[in-house]
């Protein structure tokens, strides 16, 4: 943004004009794809949501409802533990990822050769598919000889094979070291990005003073790199909030429904039960969460955001 | 940093852990991937001492596997070359022409790169069903532009941001109009940048796994992951060639990835970020 627009009478007036209607012309065809396929769906979403619609029983025909379909949600068992779950999931997988994401950046700044080894280990797991890490984890975890049922019997973690998609709880474990796998080096870059804007004389004044390596981290680095952590968290959060694919392909939501994350019970709710009505109630409520927790992260975590966006 | 070196044999060990820790799975996949079926749970080798192509052969021979490869480039490539051509528009005039209402168009396009794909899926189903689009390209692509829009819009306002305005100003007092100097000034300037976004485009596309398993009901028109994500044996997990199927799809977005690799993590970290 370059100032305020021109009063009428000033000479430039004409020519802001030209520029500001070349600038519409320029932005609505990619406006009308974001609003035809983005917002208009959207309230679309919320409109079905106060509806009863059932595409298994086309007689009812769609019904206004009201509330009904939230009300539904608060009372179902299945959507709470659906939530639990998720926020299980977001939790320790972004809990993980920020510590040790942390702790490889500090390493990546320091380390001076092999950068591009290094780069790319961390860009690959990254840029593949979600579905494919998830497969190749399961792969490793399924059956009695899977490699890391093998590896932990032979350290003697474990006495004797894990199943470990079929046990309640265990499926978990999996699960959420794909996650990490995938992310991790992810989020290791964006910390690094962030430590490499660090003034080095920071660390000189600090080391003058005689300050400890862990009082240095924790007054010099930790402090200064609170945007680049912001960054990291609200985008890892958001997208754990969201997981789909890596659960879909993994445990499907099983055993039972013990991993299924909200994004699957809604994706079910629509296209396995085709309760199009309920389904968008859902959607409703994980596009609500999401924004909020957006905001929430925004305003408690730091104006830094919008600066380092700039 | 130089006159610490113990400190610095931390940093080491956890680069190499990080390198190892990483190359681990695709090591492994990529070796069962070329283990016969009957070997595969059968006490595992690090080192194997037999390697065959029959998953890749299976895959393309009894599976048709082309076809899935077909339908991902087709709705990646496109998505991405409509989405560059019209995003670049877009972010030219958000980067630099003055106009009321630019915040909150940059507010309304950040914002929709934060939705959930989920809170969606509801009525583009039932829009493509009422448009009979459902098991067909356009009922990818469009889908695909409520990310891929955003996302090339938001990260090319970085690019488009970065360059030097004087050239254009320079270009803008020999007569030359707005419209031609971003034609012939900034677009060849812009061209590294645009590449980058195209491929960070591609790969968001061709990854992408909710829409297309929601609005594709039949192999003629799954795209690689659901295609893998769905392979089923007659009595058990066809786990070679899954991995198989896997490492075709990872191949050209790593290769991609790979080769662009200081420009995309400069992307990345710029400012404009997707986890």
């Amino acid at each position: 943004m370059r100032g305020r627009p021109l009063p009428r009478g000033d000479p430039g007036y004409g020519v802001e004009r030209r520029e500001a209607r070349l600038a519409w012309w320029l932005v609505s065809p990619a406006l009308a794809a974001i609003v035809l396929v983005a917002l208009f769906p959207l309230v679309w979403t919320v409109w079905e949501s106060l509806h009863l619609h059932d595409l298994r029983m086309p007689w009812l025909g769609q019904p206004f409802i009201g509330l009904g379909n939230y009300l539904e949600a608060v009372g179902d068992e299945r959507f709470r533990a659906a939530m639990g779950h998720t926020l299980f999931f977001a939790v320790v997988s972004v809990t993980l990822e920020l510590a040790l994401g942390t702790m490889l950046a500090l390493a990546m700044n320091r380390a001076f050769r092999g950068r591009g080894l290094m780069r790319a280990s961390v860009l690959v797991p990254w840029a593949m598919p979600t579905v494919v890490s998830g497969l190749l984890w399961k792969f490793m975890f399924d059956g009695d000889a899977g490699i890391a049922n093998a590896a932990l019997v032979k350290v003697g973690v474990l006495d004797q094979p894990l199943v470990w998609f079929i046990r309640t709880g265990f499926a978990w474990v999996p699960v959420i070291l794909a996650d990490v796998w995938k992310t991790t080096p992810f989020v290791a870059l964006l910390l690094l990005a962030g430590l490499q804007n660090i003034d080095a004389s920071l660390y000189e004044a600090a080391r003058i003073d005689g300050a400890s390596a862990w009082r240095q981290f924790r007054f010099v680095t930790l402090p200064l790199l609170r945007p680049a952590i912001l960054v990291a968290l609200i985008f890892r959060t958001l997208d754990a909030f969201r997981v789909f694919d890596l659960i879909y392909v993994m445990t499907g939501g099983g055993p039972g429904t013990s991993t299924e994350p909200i994004a699957l019970y809604t994706f079910n709710s629509l296209l396995q039960y085709l309760r199009f009505g309920y389904g968008s109630a859902l959607s409703v409520i994980v596009f609500v969460v999401t924004f909020a927790l957006a905001l929430v992260y925004i305003r408690y975590l730091g104006a830094g955001l919008t600066e380092t966006k700039a | 940093m130089t006159g610490e070196p113990g400190r610095g044999r931390w940093a080491t060990v956890a680069i190499v852990g990080l390198i190892a820790a990483t190359a681990f799975p695709f090591y492994w996949a990529i070796v069962s991937s070329f283990t016969p079926e009957s070997r595969l749970f059968s006490a595992p080798r690090l080192f194997p001492d037999t390697l065959v192509l029959d998953h890749y052969r299976a895959l393309f021979t009894e599976r048709e596997f082309w076809v899935p490869i077909r339908n991902s480039l087709v709705v990646a490539g496109t998505t991405t070359a409509f989405c560059v051509a019209v995003g670049a528009l877009c972010a030219y005039a958000l980067a630099r022409l003055r106009f009321r209402g630019k915040a909150p168009l940059l507010a309304l396009i950040l914002a929709v790169s934060m939705f959930p794909q989920i809170s969606v899926v509801s009525p583009l189903y039932l829009l493509l069903r009422a448009l009979r689009l459902i098991n067909t390209y356009p009922g990818l692509i469009l889908p695909y532009l409520t990310f891929a829009m955003p996302l090339t819009v938001w990260l090319l306002v970085g690019i488009f941001r970065q360059l030097p305005a004087e050239l254009e100003e320079a270009a803008m007092v020999d007569g030359a109009s707005r419209l031609r100097t971003f034609l012939e000034v900034v677009i060849p300037l812009a061209l590294p940048g645009l590449a980058t976004t195209a491929i960070l485009t591609f790969v968001y596309s061709w990854n992408e796994f909710l829409f297309a398993l929601s609005f594709t009901l039949g192999p003629e028109r799954q795209t690689v992951p659901v295609a893998i994500a769905l392979l089923r044996g007659q009595y058990q997990v066809p786990w070679g060639q899954i991995l198989a199927g896997s490492i075709i799809a990872t191949a050209p977005v790593a290769l991609l990835v790979l080769a662009f690799q200081r420009r995309i993590v400069q992307g990345l970290t710029a400012g404009a970020v997707k986890g």
